[in-house]
């Protein structure tokens, strides 16, 4: 196996980290300790960039990440109807991920989509003027 | 004052995947400009003329910032876009980058021939990866088209975290780094990104260069009060039948934006910058939006009178709570404590020496945090304090 962070340097660290999650769907202690020894890092400098920002995971995934935003304007707009009706769907609270390994569920701060307000990304893709009616036909298209 | 288009003029009008129908709308003419006729000098002189100051929400006149980093020694400089647009209630530039992607990099460019930058960033939120194609494609095309000839523009993309809206974590996570902000000064002009000059706008703020540049500063400066010139794009959201983008000339009133605008009714207090900006009651809509009154990035979130404030208080306190970077104790523990405070006024249980604390904490923070997130958290305390006191002192416990 060519070793994932040949050639690189710290700065090169997010990129990577980014890259492997697209890889592997999560960030594992065994990458971390690897790009470590290759950056010629600590290893709690690795683990501190991995766990500091939201959209990375050093666990574990579902195939399909559901973030919906809970932030002042898409409360105004009853986000939290949508996210129980996402709850009953997929049978998982935020913070959690399907047996199946289908969804991630996750509430998650301002995506600056408040015009479409409720709103959430499933992966990349945002979907907006929510309503709880509306769930399982979107959810429907994620496998 | 009207609406008027300045920064929107091409949203809607230009294809967003087509460079020749931005050139059909004198695209590229100013960076032509800029090329042939200008110095930098000159570039910064027109833009010192027309009073631009940053719209991400600081203000800090546009000129002056170019000014010193073309100035600072060195041969390697920086120039960045900021597009981390995170501020809670903010979309406009996600609308602009949506709409109009190539006046960005018009405007980016120029700022990188100004300065002498020869690598240039866009540091573009994780959220809005569905942008990412779109602006690579702009940056693509303007680049076969010989537009970008000694500059280089990469997209890089942020990981989740409202912090790295805050400029030095930014250039932080652009470093591969934790996105923790750095005491100041240095300022980045002298010592930014890689510890090079660097100058970091706003999408806004570098939309708005070409315009200027071909129109000349003066012509921007017509438009305006005293200290703010030109327009304001803002994002309205909450309480409207009309959520959206709204651009207007600076100093008109918050209510020709919220109530004729975008359709507010029974307003009851309006945020302004998101939240760490301010709260405006209902009997303040006649408030000019400027500098010299209230601003922020353009974030206006409506609030009607079914709303109760020390919930939206405590829910904006909780975002910063989760959204500050841990570098420095006040933000990190006094965001923290604000939420432990305000949690037992939304139960009910809050005590009169509460409202002390807070007030004292406010001013510690603003006096002591590192950056802008910590010294202006308390803000809509002070403010929903001034304002709505009864609704805080009606949650004091009775034993």
């Amino acid at each position: 196996m060519t070793n994932i962070a040949e050639g690189k340097t710290p700065e090169d660290l997010l990129v990577l980290l980014k890259e492997a999650q697209d890889e592997e769907g999560y960030i594992s202690e065994e990458t971390m300790i690897e790009l470590a020894e290759t950056l010629d890092m600590s290893r709690s400098d690795v683990y501190g960039v991995a766990t500091f920002y939201s959209f990375l995971s050093t666990r574990p995934q579902g195939r399909n990440i559901i973030r919906i935003c809970k932030s002042l304007p898409c409360h105004l707009k009853n986000y939290e109807s949508v996210a129980e009706s996402i709850e009953k769907e997929i049978g998982i609270k935020p913070g959690q991920t399907t047996a199946d390994r289908r969804f991630s569920f996750e509430l998650t701060n301002c995506i600056g989509a408040c015009d479409k307000a409720p709103a959430m990304l499933i992966n990349d893709d945002v979907h907006g003027n929510l309503t709880p009616g509306k769930i399982s036909q979107i959810l429907e298209e994620y496998k | 004052m009207p609406e008027k288009r300045i920064v929107l003029k091409n949203c809607g009008i230009v294809d967003p995947g087509n460079i020749d129908s931005y050139l059909e709308q004198d695209g590229f003419k100013a960076l032509r400009k800029v090329r042939d006729e200008l110095t930098p000098e000159q570039v910064i002189e027109e833009l010192k003329t027309s009073g631009l100051r940053g719209r991400g929400g600081a203000g800090f006149p546009c000129g002056v910032k170019w000014e010193m980093a073309y100035q600072a020694p060195g041969d390697e400089k920086y120039a960045i876009c900021n597009a981390d647009e995170g501020e809670v209630g903010t979309f406009k530039d996600r609308y602009m980058l949506e709409n109009d992607p190539f006046s960005l990099v018009e405007g980016l460019a120029i700022a990188a021939l100004t300065i002498g930058a020869k690598q240039s960033y866009i540091y573009l939120r994780a959220e809005y990866h569905y942008l990412l194609d779109l602006l690579n494609q702009a940056i693509k095309q303007a680049g076969e088209r010989g537009f970008l000839a000694g500059i280089n523009i990469e997209v890089r993309e942020g990981a989740g975290a409202y912090i790295c809206g805050e400029e030095s974590a930014l250039m932080d996570s652009i470093e591969g780094k934790r996105g923790e902000v750095r005491p100041r000064p240095p300022f980045p002009p002298t010592q930014g990104l890689r510890a090079k000059p660097t100058i970091i706008n706003n999408v806004e703020t570098l939309m708005n260069i070409p315009p200027i540049i071909r129109n000349g500063g003066e012509w921007f400066s017509r438009e305006g009060t005293e200290r703010s010139k030109g327009t304001k794009v803002f994002s309205v959201s909450g309480d409207v039948t009309r959520p959206g983008v709204y651009e207007l000339v600076l100093g008109s009133t918050l209510k020709e934006l919220v109530v004729d605008l975008a359709g507010g009714e029974n307003v009851k207090l309006v945020q302004i910058g998101g939240a760490t900006g301010r709260i405006v009651p209902e009997t303040m809509l006649d408030t000019e939006l400027s500098f010299e009154t209230i601003l922020g990035a353009g974030a206006v979130t409506v609030f009607n009178r079914s709303r109760d404030v020390v919930d939206i208080l405590y829910r904006t306190m909780e975002f910063l709570a989760e959204e500050s970077c841990g570098k420095c104790s006040p933000c990190r523990e006094g965001t923290a404590a604000m939420v432990t405070i305000l949690e037992k006024f939304t139960r009910g249980q809050g005590e009169e020496s509460d409202i002390t604390v807070m007030e004292q904490l406010s001013s510690a923070m603003t006096l002591s945090s590192l950056c802008g997130l910590g010294q202006a958290a308390p803000n809509p305390v002070m403010d929903s304090l001034q304002h709505f006191r009864n609704a805080f002192e009606e949650r004091i416990r009775v034993d």
